[in-house]
């Protein structure tokens, strides 16, 4: 059994404590958010004690490991004071505010020999692993080129919460994009320079609703990225990949992985033409069920590691620097255009 | 309850297999009506139970039955709900205190004295009464047999570890609808266990159940367990594995547990409603 503690009751962390207290190895022992209100309601009926001080929690609590779902403002302070105290610890996307944080947080869990995740669900979607196990493969041959896409009807007009504020790190650049772009590092690699950056304002005033741009990597593959937070055409959150390559193509989104092969030949088991592999047939069960098979893989991943002292995880504050170091690039460039 | 009851994911664009089908199913089910006529080719057949989610459609839909009482004297709502991208979006919008703004406190001055209290209180309880409340106001008026609690909710609590809102929601809907509370889950075997503890007795419970365990936790043995041994009274729904298994053999399998009750399925069009309720009667017999 692991201790475990989440600091940070939103969305996420509501979630990850709810598959965490579900989890047959974890032992949930405490959470933590400053919203009296959370609190409260949290209090009378939760199985585990609730705190307002996350210093105080941990002080309280001893755990092994923690959960920070906290705003991305507050990740490094955190982050610093946990791995201080040499937990394990799993930290919702993005990663950093600021790139110096990230790299002192990844040098810090490095030297303490900490198992150190950041919460890039989609890479425990198993659709997204088959597609990038094909590519590895060389199913398609080359990419040459490849479409990034992330849209959702998250902002719909000026948003109160923090991810509408600049000086919290909110905007969809960090929030929404940071998906499409991890997404990218992990099937083709970090961009070597990027262009054409375009932050649309649509509802929000203080950050950007949208991101256009292009990747360009020196092996001379490009890729486009757009993604939109203020699409109400979808339900919920959909990325999508699309990657071409010289003998074929796929795309790839977390219901199925569409496969074209050119020519006569196959590949393992799929035909020339048309393939689709459905996450029906591609996903592994779990032991508990919220809001997609992934939510509950990625806790039960960062358990296991914490378990067997296993700090080579994937989705590691390395990568996830990588995806802030994306996003700065794309800031960056962003003003170059005005 | 009926043995087939007729479900929504299709007119909501939810399709768990592809979102491009997904989309298409928004393009064609783009106005009420036509969500209107794929119901009324059911009821025609026969099935006179709409299974929904309070997806603000649905409300529009509860205003064509309400005008038409001779057309669905037979027809039943089995609300779901919350609809629950309507509160996670907002959630995540306005933080989770702005929405429960939005969502109750517009109706405060019906409410005023349970609201204020509620939120004064801070009352987790409370407000998912006032919630619930808020959600079936689109019925009155029409009978609705069974009041769920969808899934993401259920499972939410269930991962929580909450258990009192499971008794104050069955005793409300008891009390204030006349309906019977119904719970949704993608986890049944630890949804029963809490229920047994609560003291919920012979609830009805709607999960998914396949052949090949899409969206079963627990696994196909503990489900197997669990439904010929505990005292429930199961709705299986995702009887396709969101379209992995063929029509007779997902039926087959289904129709094999003399203990599931009631079937939940979507269709679009009349003849594949037709097709699918003529495999399920014949293959309970």
């Amino acid at each position: 059994m692991i201790r475990a503690a989440v600091i940070g009751l939103g969305r996420m962390g509501i979630s990850h404590a709810a598959i965490a207290n579900t989890h047959p190895d974890v032992d949930l022992v405490g959470i933590c958010d400053v919203s009296t209100f959370m609190l409260s309601a949290l209090r009378q009926y939760s199985a585990a004690p609730c705190f307002d001080d996350y210093r105080k929690m941990i002080e309280e609590t001893r755990p092994d490991c923690v959960f920070i779902a906290t705003p991305t403002s507050t990740h490094a302070d955190v982050l610093r004071y946990v791995m201080e105290r040499d937990l394990h610890v799993f930290v919702e996307k993005p990663f950093c505010f600021r790139l110096e944080d990230g790299r002192d947080m990844v040098e810090m869990a490095k030297q303490k020999n900490l198992v150190n995740q950041v919460g890039y669900h989609l890479r425990f979607i198993a659709a997204f692993n088959e597609a990038k196990r094909l590519l590895d493969e060389g199913a398609i041959g080359d990419v040459y080129h490849f479409m990034a896409e992330t849209y959702g009807p998250l902002v719909l007009h000026k948003s109160a919460s923090w991810r509408g504020k600049k000086s919290e790190a909110g905007g969809c650049l960090n929030d929404y994009a940071s998906h499409a772009i991890n997404l990218v590092n992990y099937f083709i690699g970090v961009p070597d320079a990027v262009g054409g950056t375009v932050l649309k304002n649509i509802y929000s005033r203080e950050v950007e609703d949208a991101v256009y741009a292009t990747l360009v990597f020196n092996n001379g593959c490009t890729g486009q990225l757009a993604v939109n937070w203020s699409d109400e055409t979808h339900r919920k959150m959909t990325n999508q990949m699309t990657l071409m390559g010289s003998t074929g193509k796929i795309v790839v989104d977390r219901q199925e992985c569409r496969i074209y092969l050119r020519g006569k030949n196959g590949f393992e088991d799929l035909s020339p033409g048309w393939n689709v592999k459905y996450t029906t047939e591609l996903t592994k069960p779990t032991w508990f069920y919220l809001r997609g098979e992934e939510y509950s893989a990625q806790i039960d991943y960062f358990v296991d590691h914490v378990m067997t002292r296993k700090t080579d995880n994937v989705n590691s504050f390395s990568t996830a620097l990588e995806t802030d170091f994306v996003i700065n690039m794309l800031r960056s460039d962003a003003k170059t255009l005005g | 309850m009926d043995r087939i009851l007729f479900g929504d994911n299709q007119f909501f664009g939810v399709n768990h297999m592809s979102e491009e089908k997904a989309r298409a199913q928004l393009l064609r089910f783009n106005t009420t009506q036509s969500i209107i006529n794929v119901l009324d080719s059911a009821l025609d057949l026969g099935i006179k139970t709409f299974m929904c989610t309070t997806h603000d459609q649905v409300a529009d839909i509860c205003d064509h039955v309400r005008a038409h009482p001779d057309r669905y004297a037979d027809f039943e709502f089995y609300p779901c709900m919350p609809y629950a991208y309507k509160y996670a979006n907002a959630i995540t919008d306005l933080g989770i205190v702005g929405a429960l703004r939005k969502f109750v406190l517009g109706d405060l001055i019906g409410m005023a004295y349970r609201g204020s209290k509620a939120i004064a209180m801070r009352d987790f309880t409370e407000l998912m009464l006032l919630l619930v409340d808020t959600e079936m106001k689109m019925f009155r008026g029409l009978k609705t047999g069974v009041i769920f609690i969808q899934n993401i909710t259920v499972d939410l609590m269930l991962g929580l570890g909450l258990r009192e809102p499971f008794v104050a929601f069955a005793q409300h809907v008891k009390t204030k609808y006349g309906a019977e509370p119904g719970f949704q889950t993608m986890n049944l075997p630890l949804l029963l266990q809490v229920l047994e503890e609560c003291g919920i007795e012979n609830p009805i419970v709607c999960s998914s159940i396949n052949k090949i365990g899409f969206r079963m936790c627990g696994g196909l043995e503990a489900y197997d367990r669990t439904i010929r041994l505990k005292r429930f009274r199961p709705i299986a729904m995702s009887i396709f594995a969101s379209g992995a298994l063929a029509p007779k053999e997902a039926i087959e399998h289904v129709c094999s547990y003399k203990e599931i009750e009631s079937i939940v399925f979507g269709a679009s069009t009349r003849t594949h409603i037709q097709e699918t309720k003529e495999l399920i009667e014949v293959l309970s017999r």
